[in-house]
């Protein structure tokens, strides 16, 4: 058997794939969800900003 | 440590070990549960915020799963129903069950309080402390009453879909919280009739095991026909309506025969026969959900296509 060809990198390859997919679907609905609350008109602000008037509005 | 020793040590696990930990086939009942709170809803949601929303549901009830195979790794290992999960079979161990649950947990709640608002986030966080802390560590094995209490966490999930759309808490979604979590405990006595060897090995003080056969057969067929009233609530409620009135007057009359026949056989008359009306009972009653919440579904889906009646009376 060579050394790089043991079953452990199989198993190593499955868990980098998966946790690869996971974070790219998280980056992918946090974007989505993001173009969906702004263009529903969210106030997205930073909490720092709250109370205030969005720039331009008056 | 030489090469040679690590590469036949180490047990590395894969990916799906850790999926396994999220409990897929409670997650699956979960989202269906969660999306008929949300869709039921009076308060339309976009739809990738509701996919978004649900799906952190679903991960939070698989964080709160992957807390009690931690802390549950002991029984879980001489149950032969669960020894075959990723702790006990050797593929994980503890401390990742763990580090999954708490990161999870975490992550899932904060993600709805941003996507969905804090009323959704704190419920999810509130069925996870229920699952986790009060079922899996302190009611699971102290008292024949856990499955009962227990229930609860597992009731959540249309009450915080539907908390998703509303941003609170109604008369509706407490009457669906209450389907699920009166339909438990009959659910999980009938299985554990026929698990009964299971845990009385591991201790596990469900009702067959400290009060007998007869006692939780009794129990099965009074917690039915309890489930009656409750199931048939929301027909007259915004949820509601004829369709759903319909569906579960049959789901229930073939759920009280069931349980009746459930009730009228002894040990030996099951034992002869491998536990059949049990396991039927067990098997229909996991439909019976199902189709409830499919109802629900449907009314919400004939009251969006303008086909609900109009004088229908919904008193919540």
């Amino acid at each position: 058997m060579k050394p790089d060809s043991h079953e452990i990198y199989g198993r190593r390859r499955s868990r980098n794939l998966g946790l690869g997919v996971v974070l790219a679907a998280f980056v992918l609905i946090v974007f989505a969800v993001t173009v969906v609350k702004l263009s529903e008109g969210a106030d997205m602000r930073s909490p720092d900003n709250f109370g205030e008037q969005p720039p331009g509005s008056h | 440590m030489t090469d040679a020793s690590w590469s036949q040590t180490a047990r590395e696990p894969e990916f799906g070990d850790y999926l396994e930990l999220l409990k897929p086939r409670v997650m699956r009942l979960v989202v269906f549960t969660a999306a008929v709170g949300l869709l039921a809803a009076p308060v339309p949601v976009h739809p990738v915020i509701a996919a978004a929303s649900i799906l952190c549901i679903a991960v939070g009830a698989g964080a709160s799963g992957a807390l009690n195979m931690w802390w549950d790794s002991d029984i879980d290992a001489v149950m032969s129903r669960t020894t075959g999960r990723p702790i006990p079979s050797g593929r994980l161990a503890r401390g990742d069950a763990l580090a999954v649950g708490l990161v999870l947990s975490g992550f899932s709640v904060t993600m709805l309080a941003l996507f969905a608002n804090l009323a959704a986030a704190g419920l999810l966080a509130f069925t996870i402390f229920f699952y986790a802390v009060v079922y899996s560590m302190w009611l699971k094995r102290a008292t024949p009453q856990n499955i009962v209490i227990g229930g609860a966490a597992g009731a959540f999930p249309p009450m915080i879909g539907w908390a998703v759309a509303t941003g609170g808490v109604s008369a509706a979604s407490v009457a669906m919280f209450l389907v699920i979590f009166l339909w438990t405990p009959p659910h999980f006595w009938a299985l554990a009739l026929f698990r009964n060897d299971d845990y009385t090995r591991a201790g596990v003080p469900m009702l067959p095991v400290t009060a007998g056969e007869r006692v939780t057969r009794n129990h099965i067929l009074a917690y039915s026909l309890v489930l009656v009233p409750v199931t048939l609530a929301p027909a007259f409620s915004t949820i509601g309506g004829p369709v759903y009135l319909a569906g579960v007057v049959l789901l229930n009359a073939r759920l009280v025969m069931g349980a009746w026949s459930v009730r009228r056989r002894d040990a030996a008359a099951a034992a002869s026969d491998k536990y059949r009306a049990e396991k039927r009972f067990f098997g229909f009653s996991i439909v019976y959900m199902t189709l409830i919440f499919t109802l629900i579904l449907a009314e919400a889906g004939l009251r969006s296509a303008g086909l609900a009646p109009a004088h229908w009376p919904a008193l919540f």
